[in-house]
């Protein structure tokens, strides 16, 4: 059973040494920053690759809440409903998914 | 005045076209300012080729040119084919725009997570542009390049930049000598970033063979595999390109992200010339090379290669506010 508050994260393929090589996992989390505590709890090290010392999403990584950037939201407190699709994306160009 | 049909008569009669005679011979600046903001000592120079200057905006005119003069010369190219190639950016530009001046259809794949500016740019060239799985990057585009020239092969011309020795030519040629007469034989350190690895594997090559003195190689990579330096490989995790050969640079250095946008900041901020991420990798490890230099009570002349300009990326985080 997926926990309640469970939502996908898309794992761009540089990451993907940490998650096993998935490119899609299921963690809880209502935020984007408790995602990111949820990811690095599973796969230690990935953490500090999407976030800075201070707790920021570090500048060249975008991550879009289906489909929108969360810069445009409320960054790392952007808040998550169950079944969302999390997706990180090193920020080439800036960009937006496909 | 008629249209004529991009046969391929015309297009070798039109190579001598403005766009084509307006790639290279970009200036050799010397970043005073910067060497003093990095610490350096009055005998370590840091000098800066400024390569967008060139048409397209970047070093990557010379590499496109090269691979569509040696596509021509081999029949390749120029009866019909389409020049298709994967791209994360510049070389994609820098087709878009010689395909456009030399009656070249061109077909680019390109990471889906690519800006609206960018694809905008390529649109306007008139290129054919089809979008790759954002997630997967510089190589899920390789990827699906293979595939869509082993579906219809004749259809196709696969420049493949990054296992073209033109590539390595267009620098052997051009940038080679360029670099060399621009510090009148003085250089003694070559800082150039690795994305298909054919700026370094050129110049590289030149410096080898006409530099009276031993020359450093030093090849710039992401310090990591998840990184936002664009058009950079990080060797260790990325799909090698077949034209590096690992044996020519003296070292490789790795650069944080976040010191090659501090890097490219400075430059703007202290010398006012606004580059890429790139241009700021390299000038982040000359910034070591130089400083390493300077405690040592050495003489040098570095030079970095200023890959593109800086406007191409106001959308990333290279130039959004602290």
């Amino acid at each position: 059973m997926p926990e309640s508050d469970a939502v996908n994260v898309l794992v761009p393929t540089p990451l993907r040494s940490f998650t096993g090589g998935e490119g899609r996992v299921v963690v809880p989390g209502g935020t984007v920053a408790e995602v990111f505590d949820a990811l690095e709890a599973r796969y230690p090290g990935i953490g500090e690759r999407l976030r800075d010392d201070s707790g920021q999403i570090r500048r060249f990584v975008n991550v879009f809440v289906n489909g929108r950037n969360v810069r445009e939201i409320d960054g790392a407190a952007t808040t998550l409903s169950p079944g969302d699709e999390l997706g990180i994306i090193p920020a080439m160009a800036g960009g937006t998914p496909a | 005045m008629l249209h004529v049909p991009p046969q391929s008569s015309t297009v070798s009669a039109r190579n001598a076209n403005a766009v084509v005679q307006a790639i290279g011979h970009t200036p050799l600046l010397r970043l005073r300012q910067l060497e003093r903001h990095f610490g350096f000592a009055d005998t370590v120079e840091l000098h800066l080729k400024t390569e967008w200057v060139n048409p397209g905006g970047s070093i990557k005119d010379r590499t496109a040119l090269s691979i569509i003069r040696a596509a021509l010369a081999a029949g390749d190219l120029g009866h019909g084919q389409t020049l298709i190639d994967a791209t994360s950016g510049n070389t994609g530009i820098a087709y878009a725009m010689l395909g456009a001046a030399l009656g070249i259809p061109v077909t680019l794949v390109v990471p889906g997570s690519a800006s609206e500016e960018r694809k905008r740019t390529l649109a306007a060239y008139g290129a054919n542009v089809v979008f790759s799985d954002p997630y997967e990057g510089s190589d899920g585009a390789i990827r699906l390049v293979r595939q869509m020239v082993a579906d219809t092969p004749a259809q196709f011309y696969y420049a493949d930049q990054y296992n073209n020795p033109a590539n390595i030519a267009a620098h052997v040629t051009t940038t080679g000598p360029e670099v060399w007469g621009q510090t009148d034989g003085r250089l003694t350190h070559f800082v150039a970033a690795l994305g298909t690895t054919g700026t370094l594997m050129g110049v590289g090559r030149y410096l080898r063979e006409h530099a009276d003195h031993p020359v450093q190689l030093i090849g710039v990579q992401p310090a990591e595999a998840f990184h936002g330096i664009e058009g950079l490989k990080h060797l260790p995790t990325a799909i090698v390109p077949g034209i590096f050969d690992p044996m020519l640079p003296n070292r490789i250095d790795g650069v944080t992200t976040e010191d090659a946008f501090d890097a490219a900041r400075a430059l703007a901020r202290v010398e006012g010339f606004m580059a890429g991420s790139s241009t700021g990798a390299n000038l982040a490890a000359a910034a070591r090379i130089g400083q390493a230099l300077t405690a040592a009570g050495a003489s040098a002349t570095i030079v970095a290669v200023g890959c593109d300009g800086g406007s191409r990326y106001l959308t990333t985080g290279l130039w959004e506010a602290d």
